[in-house]
């Protein structure tokens, strides 16, 4: 699995006050630290424990994960479209490495 | 011997163009998902496969071996020059005298073209660039050739897909020709099609090949799987492309 790879989905334009819906994709496997392997040493656990997204500079939504979400975690949630500027994602994962991806929109 | 039949597949998988899943009696595993698994893999971006996909993309315009050229150097446009072609695979290969599918032809022209090592059977880049080719072949009947050299061969995948085998004594026909849509204890066994292969399966969290799901079926009927990329599964994986004929190819398909 390829770690770290991130995926989004922002409307490219919107009209101001519109609800649009913004989507996040990453491929990570989320090791619960339950898990073994065959030679009987456990997988350490190894997730994406928070998630944030900036409009604009502004945190506009934030995420703690913890255990039990699912590989590759997806998640969707709305805002509204207020100005034109970038939507930055960023994804903190256990060893401390932050993925990041941004979309621009464009609002009219 | 197994649970009692529930309803049949075509009652629970929703919202399904009936000629995009199913060919006279053959149905795609994609009617035997659950609503959610149907939506995981009809949204390009949610598909976990696609992930794979994209890598495949990376590969194949990536120089790699001593010949310094990629895949596209050669065949350029994978969306033109790769349209259609996993359709027709596996067929006969004169210089195997064997039947030959997309992972070892990738590895044939990886050595002969561009001089580099080929991938590891079920290596990462190998099931990423066969998911890439795979996908641009997607709605595409599938069609292979089972006559002339390939006959034999097609024999022999044949005699493979009905004795039993395994402690359990099980042979590949009685799940998935006489019990498809039954469940096998949590999951619904479905006719075992491969129009969506490479796939995303849930419950391994990774991509899969037609070769590790027929070694994970052998194991699973307490049966000693075969190699990948065998004589034995190369001869499956034919008789089970034309079993399942015409079925457009589904590929990067998500499975349970």
């Amino acid at each position: 699995m390829a770690d770290g790879i991130t995926r989004v989905a922002v409307p490219e334009t919107a009209a101001k006050g519109e609800i649009i819906e913004i989507k996040a994709l990453a491929s990570h496997p989320m090791d619960n630290g339950f898990m073994f392997r065959d030679n009987g040493t456990r997988i350490p656990r190894w997730i994406i424990h928070r998630f944030e997204v900036d409009y604009n500079d502004e945190l506009i939504f934030a995420a703690d994960w913890h255990v039990a979400i699912s590989a590759n975690p997806y998640i969707s949630f709305h805002t509204i479209a207020t100005e034109s500027g970038t939507i930055n994602f960023r994804w903190f994962d256990d060893n401390g490495d932050i993925y990041t991806e941004s979309a621009k929109i464009t609002v009219v | 011997m197994l649970a009692a039949p529930l309803a049949p597949a075509a009652t629970f998988a929703q919202g399904w163009a009936a000629e995009r899943y199913q060919v006279e009696d053959r149905k795609s595993g994609y009617l035997y998902l659950g609503d959610q698994t149907q939506a995981l893999q009809d949204d390009d971006f949610l598909n976990h496969a696609f992930f794979a996909v994209e890598r495949g993309a990376e590969l194949w315009s990536a120089v790699d071996g001593a010949a310094g050229v990629s895949c596209a150097s050669c065949h350029g446009d994978a969306a033109e020059s790769m349209r259609g072609v996993t359709a027709r695979l596996p067929r006969y290969d004169s210089e195997r005298d064997g039947i030959i599918n997309l992972e070892l032809l990738i590895n044939r022209e990886r050595e002969r073209k561009l001089k580099a090592e080929p991938y590891a059977y079920e290596s990462e880049d190998l099931l990423a660039l066969t998911a890439f080719l795979a996908f641009q072949s997607r709605g595409i009947p599938s069609e292979v050739e089972i006559g002339g050299a390939a006959a034999p061969f097609f024999e022999k995948g044949r005699e493979h897909y009905f004795p039993r085998r395994g402690q359990l004594d099980l042979s590949c026909t009685q799940c998935h020709d006489e019990r498809d849509g039954m469940m096998l204890r949590g999951d619904r066994m479905s006719q075992g099609q491969t129009n969506g292969f490479p796939f995303y399966r849930l419950s391994w969290h990774s991509m899969g090949s037609t070769h590790r799901m027929f070694a994970w079926c052998n194991n699973a009927m307490r049966a000693e799987p075969y190699a990948p990329a065998s004589e034995e599964y190369l001869n499956l994986e034919l008789y089970v492309a034309w079993r399942g004929r015409g079925l457009p190819i589904e590929a990067p398909a998500v499975r349970r």
